[in-house]
This record gives C-alpha cells, structure tokens and sequence, in this order.
C-alpha cells in the first residue's frame, strides 16, 4: 500500500459542493502534481464537516490545520506553503467571526471544541463512498455483534437501557418501539428509515447521509435482527440527490461485500435494503403518510391505533426510525448503555445534533451532549449573534416548534425542558433570530408553509391553518382586530386537540409560543399599526432623525427608489410618498439616525419619538 | 469482491490503519523534517523521500512525518527533529538519504537515539 505522509479532508457535502469543491479539488490535484507531491499528500473527500457557512473547508492532518473558503486562486499559495514549506497558510485559517486572530488547530476552534461527536463520529474523517474507510472505523464491527453474540432480547434491552428516544422529533423510546414490533407473530416485518427531512433549515440527515450513509444502514440490519425483519426501505426525498448517490453506493458495496442481503457475513441473517424516493411533501415525514407513500398510494395519515408496530406497511408489522437515530445505534450496542447514558440526562440521554442556521455567527452542523444549555449552542459553538446585533429567539422544531426568548435562554435542551417553553427539540432545526426580526412575521412564514403543506385529509388543519394564515396575513398588513390574538389562541388549541396527525397537532405552536412570549408586538401591529422590527411593510415609516444625521449620503446612495434627498453633511430627509419601506437606508445607515415610526407617521410623531429615545437612553444609562 | 467473514472485517481494519494514525492522532512518533528554503535548497526534498520510503517498506501505522519552515540553523541544513512519544524531541542535522534511513532504523524503530548525527536534545525554551 502506498504510504502519503498529509492527508487533506476535503468537504464535499452538498454546502460546499455548492461553493466550489469540485473546482477546489482539481485545482488541488494538478498543483500537488506540479510540485511533484501526488504521492505525499492524499486528497480525500468528505461529507458535510458542518461548518457550512465557510465553505468550501478542508483540514489537513495530522497537522490538523482547518483551512476555509479555499478558492482555486488560492490553492497555489496553500499547497506551496503547507505543503512544501510545512507552515499553515494564516490567510485561509480559521478566524472567529468577531476576532482577528488566526487561530488554527481544530481543537481550539470553539464551533468544534464544545461538540461531542457520535452520530457525526466520521464526519470528516472518512470518505463515505469507500467502504473500508467505514470498516476501519469501526464499522460493521456492531453489526457483526449483534448478529453472533445477541439475541434479539438482548439487543432490545441494551437499546431500551441507553435512554435512546427517537430523534426524528417525537422522542419516542427507540427501544421500546422496538420491542412492541418485536413480540407481533408475522411472516413478514420491515424496518424502515426516515430520510425525509422536510423542516425548513434542517439538514441534519442529509449530511449524516451524505458523509456515513454506512452508519445508517448498519443500524438498520441491527435494528431488523432486533424485531425479526429481513426486508427494509430507506425512504429519502428525491431533492438530496448526493445522499441518494452515496446511499445507493453504500448499499451496492455493502451488498457486494456480503454486509447486506442475503446469509450476511455467514451468519445466517438475510436483510434485503432498498431506497425510495419521497417527492418531497412534508406530511410523508409522518409514520402513517410514509408508509402509504412507500405503498405508491398518495401521502396522507390515518388515525392510530393501530400503530405501525402491528400494522404498518403493507399492514405489516414495521419499525419506521429517524436516519440520526439509527446512526446512534452501533455505539450503543459496541460501548454498551451504560457508555451512552454518560453523557446527556435522566430522560434524554446521549448527543443530539442540531442545523444551527440564521443570525448566528457559524452556522452549520453541531452535535451536542442533550442538557446543554442553549446559551452554549448560540454563544460559544455558534459564535453569538452575527453584526453585533441582539438575540431575539430561537426557533427550534420548525414549523411544527417554538420561539424560545432570551430570557430562557439557559433552558437546558432536553425533551421535557423544551416542551415546557412550548417549543419542541423537533428534529434539530435551530433557527436563531436578531431584533431586526418580527415575530408576527415569523410565525405568518411558518403558517404558510404548514398551511401549504396540509394534505387537507382533516379539516381542523386543511381549514385551520388556513384561517390562522390568512389572520396573520391581516395583522402584518395593519388590518388586524382586537379580538384577533384571542381567536389565534383559541383556534390554535382547537386545531392541536382535533388534528390527526402531527402536522396539524404541532402547526399552531409557532403562533401559540410568539404569542406567549412576544404579545406586545401583536398589539402594537393591532393598535398602532406599527412593525417595530421595521419587517412589515405597510406598518412603518422610516424617518431621518435630523438631530442624529451626519448627511454622509450612505443612505442616499443605498436607496433604490431614490427617495432621499440631502445635501452633504446636512440631514437628509425621506420623500414619503416614494419610499416603498424596503429598509435598505436603515440597513445602510451607521449612525443610527433612522426610526422605525408607526404607519402614516408625520413629524409630530417622529418629534415625541426622538424625544422619547432620548430619555429612554438616559434612563437606560 | 469476494464476501466478508466476522475475520476479514478485522483485516480490512488492520490493512488501513496507517491513514487513520493521520487523521486520528495517537501516533508514537513524529518527525518534522525542516523544510525551509535553506532545508529545501541543502536537499531535505531526498531526506524526506528516503523517510517515507523508510515507513513504506517496515509497514509501521504508528510514525507520522510533518514538515516546518526552517529550524533556525541554515547552515548544518538538512535538519530534521524527531519526537518519540514521552521523549524530548531529538534534532538531527547534515542530512542526507542513508543517514535518515539509519536514524530511522535506530532511533524511531530501536529507540536509541544516533548520537553521531544529533545536533541537540530538547527544544528551545519559549516564553
């Protein structure tokens, strides 16, 4: 075997693929053969590091030097002084967001230093569309224990021990799903993954498929010995064409190998995997609607009991388990229980992963310890809030989750903990929001999606989500009523205790929790007419403070309507009746000179606004 | 290729896990061949070939070769410093192919140190 003495981690997960690995790679390959280094240094491709917000990365090792947006102008430079000179190339280094200097080893990087990696244990690390890659880290060795050493009793209990719970949003006990399969008496059973990752900013599967798509089918045979099941599906949609790629891959080479179909590994053990792609429609992430998809018949739920553990697909007893949850599996049955419940709490035990996206500093992938405060996830991995702006509140769950403010920001992320805040953990998406960000706006964004959404079976969603839309529409566009945050209220419990399934039982919490925690908004929008976050565009009018401007024209030329007049180093002014309030000037702006005035705000109000803002910074001072 | 037995899992493992000591850590030695412009221009490029053809042939998993700029002493260039696990780091310097290939046989495989070209014991002391 040939002997590189660097190998360079190339992230080719779909984030950087999109800005540039591919061109990346080749520009690397023909200067590693320029400088005669082809046979030192090993390009290997990765899937999704995680750190997606500075793509394309790549870390070389063993000097673990982590290098981001590497461009091909750059490639050059790199490769002649790490490679040839052996000194890190500071200009591509890790900086933090909100310092200068350069700081390159991985350990060190705060985004990397808090994470605990179990699901992402090869995140980086391996080249997921080489099998032995994952076999050298350990891979199959689960697997090839379970189906020699465990009965299926056995393998239940050590899953059921760990505290596992279902990471697709529920939190179900996997063990115990497991187990109710288990004792049903049926020639036929199926073991089914859940790939059809469907909440806006979540990307958590999709990069766990991208970068170890073994992981996921070795939980898979575990979890088919464990309930006697020797057929399984792997439904993902159709829009992760690279996860599809690579799975399809794995399955090829695992199947080539003897790890998959039938007398696996000699032990006897036959397991038969296919994938099916979704079209993409968010309710077909429900149990129910994914089975009757995967039938070919139209996504849509039906009522449990009974529950797929005695007749899912086919109305064959079937196991249906989220893609992070079956990644957990194999170092729960090689570490043991014990090793699983170390880390996390009583009832939410082990790491969870999270697509920490929005106002953040360093968006991307992080898998943390469950019971970790929030404040961690935001401030230290994820770097604080990007511009120096304030937090507002974080959204976790999607559209079916909550709003979380800043005063529960040191909630710790375990199931109960969040559910209490009236968010839920969901599947891990982490939408974090600045005060530039209207809340009423937020929850209209969710609505849409889920009103969208709705397969329309039921009619509290079909026609409750649509009226929650079309109120919410009402107040952004200053025609909302007194009564409208009652009836939001109201009618959000109704559609939770009356929908079949969890789309339409979780839709209202994006209104229900806004309204708990940001109501002041909803009655300025209601009774002043006035979008404080300066979002809403027919409750503003933005206003030059004349006494704040310095007449640098920043805002001048920013604007697309030209609807600033001024004169240099004088106060400016905006023309009303051609501002379209796109808030460019107040994005422009560094003195701070423009308000957010309520619609229709003559100079009246904007006087006793400056004057208030001025006692309020005193007072605050 | 042909299918898998419980034992050929085992031998895939084994057979790729020099890579892994890269990207893991936890290997036993390290060594850094100083490949500044005066390493490069007195020859380190052949030293370090030599090296890695060393590690190629003994098929050992557990010794990594980095590269640094220039140790500071142009002059005796070719350098290279060799850390062996709880061990001070030892530099060798007047480099050439057969040398490395005897440091590494002696020092890196043997763990007795070739005093004849060692240049120094320990590191620099840094505040």
């Amino acid at each position: 075997m040939e002997k590189f003495r660097a190998n360079v981690m190339l992230c080719a997960g779909t984030g950087c693929v999109a800005s540039g690995t591919g061109k990346v790679r080749e520009a690397l390959q023909a200067e590693l053969v320029k400088r005669g280094l082809q046979d030192e240094i090993k390009i290997v491709l990765t899937g999704c590091n995680g750190y997606c917000a500075e793509g394309p990365v790549l870390s070389v090792f063993p000097d673990e030097i982590f290098y981001q947006k590497v461009t091909v102008e750059e490639v050059p430079k790199l490769v002649e002084e790490h490679f040839l000179k052996g000194r890190p190339y500071e200009k591509l280094m890790f900086r933090e967001p909100e310092k200068k200097t350069a700081i390159p080893l991985m350990k060190d990087i705060p985004f990397f230093k808090h994470q605990v990696l179990r699901v992402l244990r090869n995140k980086g690390l391996i080249d997921p569309e080489k099998i032995e890659e994952y076999i050298v880290r350990d891979g199959y060795q689960a697997m090839a224990k379970a189906l020699t050493q465990m009965t299926q009793q056995d393998i239940i209990k050590v899953v059921k021990d760990s505290g596992l719970r279902g990471r697709g949003g529920a939190g179900f006990p996997t063990g115990l799903k497991w187990e109710f399969a288990s004792k049903v008496q049926s020639d036929i059973k199926y073991m089914l993954c859940n790939g059809d990752e469907g909440d806006p900013g979540a990307f958590m599967d999709r990069s766990v498929m991208e970068a170890d798509p073994h992981s996921v089918i070795e939980g898979m045979i575990i979890g088919a010995k464990a309930i006697g099941a020797h057929h399984g599906f792997i439904y993902v949609r159709a829009e992760y064409p690279l996860a599809v790629k690579r799975l399809q891959l794995a399955i090829n080479q695992a199947t080539e190998m003897g790890l998959l179909g039938k007398n696996i590994l000699d032990t006897g053990f036959d397991f038969h995997l296919e994938i099916y792609l979704g079209a993409g429609a968010f309710v077909c992430g429900e149990e129910t609607a994914l089975m009757r998809s995967l039938e070919g018949k139209r996504g849509m739920p039906r009522p449990r009991p009974p529950f797929p553990a005695h007749k899912g697909l086919w109305d064959k007893p079937s196991v249906l388990n989220n893609v992070e949850t079956l990644a957990q599996i194999a170092p729960i049955i090689l570490h043991g229980s014990e090793w699983y419940r170390s880390l996390g709490t009583e009832k939410s035990s082990g790491t969870k992963v999270f697509a920490l996206t929005g106002a953040v500093n360093n968006v991307g992938l992080v898998e943390v310890p469950m019971g970790i405060p929030l404040r961690t996830i935001i401030y230290d991995i994820g770097g604080g809030i990007r511009k120096g702006r304030k937090y507002k509140a974080v959204q976790l769950g999607g559209p079916s989750g909550g709003c979380i403010p800043e005063h529960l920001l040191d909630t710790p992320v375990t199931y109960e903990d969040i559910v209490a805040t009236g968010a839920i953990v969901g599947s891990g998406g982490m939408v974090v929001m600045d005060d530039n960000t209207c809340m009423v706006g937020t929850a209209r964004f969710f609505l849409e999606f889920t009103a969208d959404e709705s397969c329309g079976k039921c009619t509290p969603c079909r026609v409750g989500t649509k009226i929650l839309l079309d109120m919410l529409t009402d107040i952004t566009e200053g025609k909302g009523k007194e009564e409208d945050i009652e009836t939001l209220q109201d009618l959000g419990r109704d559609i939770i205790a009356s929908s079949l399934c969890g789309l339409g039982q979780t839709a209202p919490n994006p209104v229900l929790t806004t309204i708990r925690y940001f109501k002041e908004e909803y009655e300025s929008h209601i009774r002043d007419k006035w979008c404080k976050a300066g979002v809403c565009r027919k409750l503003t009018t933005f206003w030059i403070d004349e006494k704040m401007c310095k007449g640098c024209g920043a805002c001048l030329r920013a604007c697309p309507s030209k609807a600033i007049i001024g004169e240099k180093k004088k106060p400016h002014k905006i023309i009303q009746e051609v501002c379209v309030h796109c808030r460019t000037c107040y994005e422009a702006c560094k003195f701070k000179s423009i308000d957010i005035l309520p619609a229709g705000a003559d100079e009246n109000t904007a006087a006793a606004f400056a004057a208030g803002k001025g006692t309020k910074e005193k007072g605050d001072a | 290729m042909p299918r898998l037995t419980i034992a050929d899992l085992q031998k895939i493992k084994d057979q790729h896990k020099a890579e892994f000591t890269l990207r893991e850590g936890g290997y036993r030695a390290k060594v850094t061949v100083h490949m500044g412009t005066c390493g490069i221009a007195a020859g380190a490029r052949g030293v370090m070939t030599a090296l890695m053809d060393e590690i190629s042939k003994a098929n050992v998993t557990d010794v990594i070769v980095t590269t640094s700029g220039c140790a500071g002493l142009c002059a005796k260039e070719p350098l290279a410093t060799v850390e062996i696990m709880n061990q001070p780091p030892v530099k060798y310097c007047d480099l050439n192919d057969e040398k490395i290939r005897e440091i590494f046989k002696e020092h890196i495989m043997g763990g007795k140190p070739v005093e004849k070209y060692a240049l120094v014991v320990g590191s620099e002391t840094t505040y």
